[in-house]
């Protein structure tokens, strides 16, 4: 059993909030560049060099790459021979989140119930996922995420009979729906399987690849190039004024599933796809 | 075309602009979003001013973020339109002139466009930082209590964007997709 304190959880949260919101990662920097190369419109080349700059000034200036600096998705591995000192991990991450954002200078968009609508003030509650794993480590992914995307994301229970053109289908008309609204060129992370909620939480996970890694599965790996050069032909371009470049990447998971179940889910994100994460 | 503009934006200037057009905005501009828009139709509804006047002006979809010390400030890129198109026609029937923002907007508001004149500029979704560079000043001017949501007062210098719908209801979103599609 190894012992690790709230105190050091709550710092580590509060770090990577700040290093997620402010560095564009590099697999993404990357993706755009190769994109710039293949754009034919002079308005879609120019968009991705300003996208480009923004990240430099957003770098330097230690400001968020956007404004939108999301409702906080934390992934925490827990080993199962760790044992939480110091009070409630929970109250612990969100403590992190809550400084992360206010020392951090980064803006507070959560609201304390979806109908009554009043700002906690500070981002949380954060959505915490919680798995626990072998060993005696604890592994924290801060994802913030955006809502321009989020709110272009779908869901859909396809019938097994429906079958891999049907899941080609159901992303390419979500993507093809989304049009300008989610800030193209977006990463478009794809959940197949499990059931309703486990699919959702796939496409959430699948954003963390890095985009220049393809899925280890050969069907899988196949149908993401498959469906990224397909969405590429939709013409939605950067910002949504018409170009080559909808989406930089389509990260694929997939899970075991019900014999009479095919779910679906796309989680679509824009290019700044956050992620920061650290082990203690 | 390429155009710098001044705001406030009269209804025969924003008829010479189409949809593709580049324009530079200086001047002032306010900011409102979802929640700041529901409290102003909520003012009309109950016979009340609105917190600024509106005639030719333009309104700004972004909640920034806090400014670093220093800075004016905080990234400011701009937000989906379509989530105050319910709210929209009004505000362009009293004299709203344009409105920056990104993503599609709804029937009644393009309707409501030609009828009154009025254009939908679009900023880059996603660069924040580089779009606040070109805002020189901040001020609340109503419901602080709604944080990031607050109407904000900006004075502008060269705010880069696009005509994306003109007052014809011609749509840079249709006619940049197709020249870009191809079968899938």
């Amino acid at each position: 059993m190894r012992d690790i304190n709230t105190d050091s959880i709550t710092e580590v949260v509060e770090k990577l909030c700040k290093s997620a919101n402010y560095y564009l990662n590099e697999d993404i920097l990357k993706g755009i560049k190769s994109a710039r190369e293949v754009e034919e419109s002079e308005t879609g080349k120019d968009i991705l060099n300003k996208l480009i700059e923004n990240a430099g000034i957003a770098k330097e200036k230690g400001v968020a790459i956007c404004q939108d600096t999301g409702m906080t998705v934390i992934f925490v591995d827990i080993g199962q021979d760790v044992h939480i000192t110091g009070g409630s991990l929970t109250e612990a991450i969100n403590e992190g989140v809550r400084r992360g954002y206010e020392n951090g200078y980064l803006r507070k968009s959560v609201v304390k119930d979806p109908i009554d609508r009043v700002n906690t003030k500070d981002n949380t509650p954060a959505v915490i996922h919680y798995n626990i794993v072998e060993g005696d480590k604890l592994k924290i992914t801060v994802a913030p995420k955006g809502f321009g995307s989020e709110n272009m994301s779908a869901l859909k229970m396809l019938k097994p009979a429906d079958g891999l053109d049907g899941v080609k289908k159901f992303v390419i008309d979500t993507v093809d729906n989304a049009g300008p609204n989610p800030c193209p060129p977006i990463i478009v992370g794809v959940g197949i399987g499990g059931t309703m909620e486990k699919a959702a939480l796939l496409a959430k996970k699948a954003l963390l690849r890095p985009i220049d890694q393809k899925s280890n599965i050969e069907y899988v790996s196949d149908l993401e190039s498959q469906l990224l050069s397909d969405i590429n032909k939709l013409g939605i371009g950067p910002s949504g004024l018409g170009g080559r470049t909808t989406a930089l990447a389509v990260n694929i998971e997939v899970y075991p599933t019900h014999i009479a179940g095919l779910p679906v889910a796309v989680n679509i994100n824009c290019h700044a796809t956050r992620h920061a994460e650290a082990e203690l | 075309m390429f155009y710098n503009l001044e705001v406030p934006l009269s209804k025969d200037e924003l008829k010479k602009l189409k949809a593709g057009d580049i324009v530079k905005i200086s001047g002032t501009i306010y900011t409102a979003r979802d929640a700041a828009h529901k409290r102003m139709i909520g003012m009309l509804e109950d016979g009340k001013d609105l917190p600024f006047d509106i005639r030719d002006q333009v309104i700004y979809y972004v909640g920034p973020c806090p400014a670093k010390p220093g800075e004016i400030i905080g990234s400011a890129g701009p937000t989906t339109s379509g989530r105050v198109d319910a709210y929209t026609p009004k505000l362009i029937e009293l004299g709203l002139s344009g409105m920056i923002g990104k993503g599609l907007r709804g029937n009644d508001v393009v309707e409501a466009m030609k009828k009154y004149g009025a254009v939908y500029f679009g900023a880059i979704g996603g660069a924040g930082a580089l779009i606040a560079k070109s805002i020189i000043n901040e001020e609340i001017v109503a419901f602080p209590d709604l944080g990031t949501e607050a109407i904000r007062k900006l004075t502008v210098n060269d705010f880069p964007v696009t005509v994306i719908i003109d007052s014809f209801g011609n749509n840079l979103y249709e006619t940049g997709k197709k020249l870009f599609r191809q079968t899938v």
